[in-house]
């Protein structure tokens, strides 16, 4: 189960890539663009001496030092909006935020002000910031630390989003995050941290905003993105053992959104079902899956699925976390009974 | 006339509130000419004390952030008001580019980081500011401004804790007007120590009266100078909304004794008689300067209303970087999906 998504490993392995944690890979890229990049500073709570709740940071602060790798109090929009304003004047700040539903705190910073600064202010100036934060199921956090938030970030104009399910990717995003002229908000997910994959620093599977087709096939198309890419390969193994060929494409960022490439497969496979961990009603999956009726209808043979998060809050006991989020055996079930006559 | 000429000097104050002002009135003229985009015009007639007396003390090369009410602080470093009228129309040639409006006007060449509709959202930027400062060893300082409605929001304790803890070159200003759009003060607040707040922050922590803007000017380049060296404060300047909130609002909260007690402390005024009484400036001189800022913002006014409307494709630009494809306009995708419109 530890282990991740290698894209085209034989080649990558070639090339002198690595087999690392997907919490090492996103270490990784924060030190790389560090070395590289003298303005990038990193701000939150316990990012420094406690080297990050989820240990991402570990390490940089003796690396970078106090004034680059800044423990701030329990203040998430002070965090946020501090970020806002370094980046406005020279700096290009990464913000953790402990917890992907620690946005309600600061929600006025993300969506009021990162967002539409550059907009309201007719193009004067950009904010090149980069909010790291990890949401979704998976620890028995409860209802308030095991959220997919996604969405309040995808219906807010002029915030990137990127949320990453494999282990280059955990790098690649990252790093591509770190070079945007706009606000990126990238959201780990809280059970990939220990994942396992091979990690060529040289080579990101696509560029920035492309989706990935993780694996071909021609019966039925699987959109996911986050810890659902997992979910949908092995689905789609499964699958296979009952004849049907499920094609896995990878979203890798939800804004920009490749509508095209899952346009694409869905007009060669004509069924499609969309994976989200977030709740199910006016969430991702909905606009994912709208967008392909609208790209894709007359290729279309059946209804496009949504396999997302029930519409309920998170609960604590491990068989009802587990079932509030789409699983293996009910992506399965779903989409043979899409595809079967 | 006895003056000195310089920016801190009494009579440039007097110039500075004037401008500030007028500017106000003619803003107001143009709502009621209708020719702003809309009505969320927030006059700060009344604080003109607090804008330059505060405005006076910053360098060249230091920021702010602004509350909605923020027009004066502008003027007073140093904005073009054809620009800003523009800004207000919703002009091409604003400062915004017309997309920004009363409550968002910012200019990074000036350091105008930007004015704010969210009570109290603009303040952590400054904190921001000034870790970047700090970083890049710039000696500028960052300055929030903003009313007394965020004296009761938590994102200045925040920022306030922050700035305090890590030393950096903050001040923050709070131009008490004693209404937080209809509700004054004492009723929105539970105590009225606010320095005693900022010092129990660590923060330096001053009240001043802010219908004497050379009192102002005086305690403002204290605590900027503390600032720059690493001393964040914060300066509450006490003074009177002489209107409504906006545009809109006659202000029926309050009594008729009430405002005009609160207008009769009219910092213009005050200067005036300072001015004249001292022998720096007679009634001439000062009806001199009156008379060139209303020729000033009479311009601005035709300015504004001469300028051209955006572009309509402007709708979809500077949502993301110049170097970015802009979102799909709706119709677009409609085409895409219905078939182009015959």
């Amino acid at each position: 189960m530890n282990e991740l998504l290698s894209t085209g490993a034989p080649a990558a392995e070639a090339r002198g890539a690595q087999q690392t944690t997907y919490r090492d890979a996103l270490r990784q890229a924060l030190d790389d663009a560090m070395a590289a990049d003298p303005d990038i500073i990193v701000m939150g709570e316990e990012v420094g001496r406690y080297g990050g709740a989820y240990g991402v940071t570990k390490g940089l602060l003796d690396r970078y030092g106090e004034t680059r790798v800044i423990d701030a109090p329990i203040s998430e929009a002070g965090i946020v909006g501090a970020a806002v304003g370094a980046a406005m004047t020279g700096l290009r700040p990464v913000a953790e935020l402990m917890y992907v539903d620690f946005f309600g705190l600061a929600m006025d910073q993300i969506a009021n002000q990162a967002a539409k600064i550059r907009y309201m202010f007719g193009g004067q100036i950009g904010v090149p910031m980069v909010l790291r934060t990890q949401g979704g199921t998976g620890r028995s956090a409860g209802a308030q630390h095991s959220q997919s938030l996604e969405g309040w970030i995808l219906n807010t104009p002029g915030l990137r989003l990127a949320m990453p399910g494999t282990v280059s990717d955990a790098y690649h995003l990252l790093r591509a995050a770190l070079t945007q002229p706009d606000p990126v908000v990238f959201i780990e997910h809280k059970s990939l941290y220990t994942g396992q994959g091979l990690l060529d620093t040289a080579t990101p599977d696509a560029p920035w905003g492309q989706a990935v087709v993780r694996r071909p096939g021609r019966d039925v198309t699987l959109v996911a993105y986050s810890r659902m890419v997992k979910v949908a390969l092995e689905a789609a193994d499964a699958l296979a053992a009952q004849g049907i060929e499920a094609e896995v494409v990878d979203l890798r960022t939800l804004n920009p959104l490749d509508s095209d490439t899952v346009a694409q497969s869905v007009i060669r496979t004509g069924r499609a079902a969309v994976l989200s961990e977030a709740c199910l009603t006016g969430g991702p999956a909905a606009e994912i899956a709208q967008r392909i009726s609208e790209d894709a209808f007359d290729w279309l043979e059946e209804p496009v699925l949504r396999i997302a998060g029930e519409d309920v809050p998170i609960p604590v006991a491990v068989d009802l976390e587990a079932a509030s989020i789409p699983t293996v055996p009910r992506v399965v079930d779903a989409v043979a009974r899409l595809v079967l006559p | 006339m006895a003056d000195d000429g310089s920016n801190r000097s009494g009579l440039q104050l007097y110039r500075t509130m004037r401008r500030i002002r007028t500017f106000e009135e003619r803003v107001g003229e143009l709502f009621v000419r209708q020719q702003t985009a809309g009505s969320m015009l927030h006059l700060s007639i009344g604080e003109e004390g607090a804008a330059a007396g505060v405005g006076t003390a910053m360098r060249e090369g230091d920021s702010f952030t602004t509350h909605h009410r923020g027009h004066g602080i502008f003027i007073a470093r140093g904005a073009d008001p054809n620009r800003m009228m523009a800004e207000i129309a919703g002009k091409a040639a604003g400062y915004c580019a017309g997309k920004g409006g009363s409550m968002h006007i910012a200019d990074m060449a000036l350091g105008h980081l930007g004015a704010n509709a969210i009570v109290g959202g603009g303040i952590p930027a400054v904190v921001g500011a000034g870790l970047s400062y700090r970083h890049h060893k710039r000696p500028n300082v960052s300055v929030a401004f903003f009313g007394d409605g965020a004296l009761q929001q938590g994102i200045l304790y925040e920022s306030m804790n922050m700035a305090a803890l890590w030393h950096l070159p903050v001040l923050f200003v709070c131009i008490n007007n004693q209404y937080g759009m209809g509700t004054r003060i004492d009723r929105a607040s539970a105590s009225l120590a606010f320095d005693e707040r900022a010092r129990s922050f660590g923060l330096l922590g001053e009240i001043v009266d802010g219908t004497d803007v050379e009192a102002v000017r005086d305690t403002a380049e204290t605590l900027v100078a503390a600032a720059r060296a690493g001393r964040p404060g914060f300066l509450a300047v006490d003074c009177f909304r002489f209107y409504g909130h906006a545009r809109m609002d006659k202000s029926p909260y309050r009594s008729a004794e009430e405002e005009a007690e609160g207008r009769a402390r009219d910092p213009l005024k005050r200067q005036h008689a300072r001015l004249t009484g001292d022998g720096v400036a007679s009634e001439n001189d000062l009806a001199a300067i009156d008379a060139d800022a209303a020729a000033e913002m009479d311009g601005a006014v035709d300015f504004a209303i001469a300028a051209e409307k955006p572009a309509p494709a402007a709708l979809f630009g500077d949502v993301y970087g110049a170097d970015q494809p802009p979102p799909e306009p709706l119709a677009s995708r409609l085409d895409r999906v219905l078939g182009a419109t015959p």
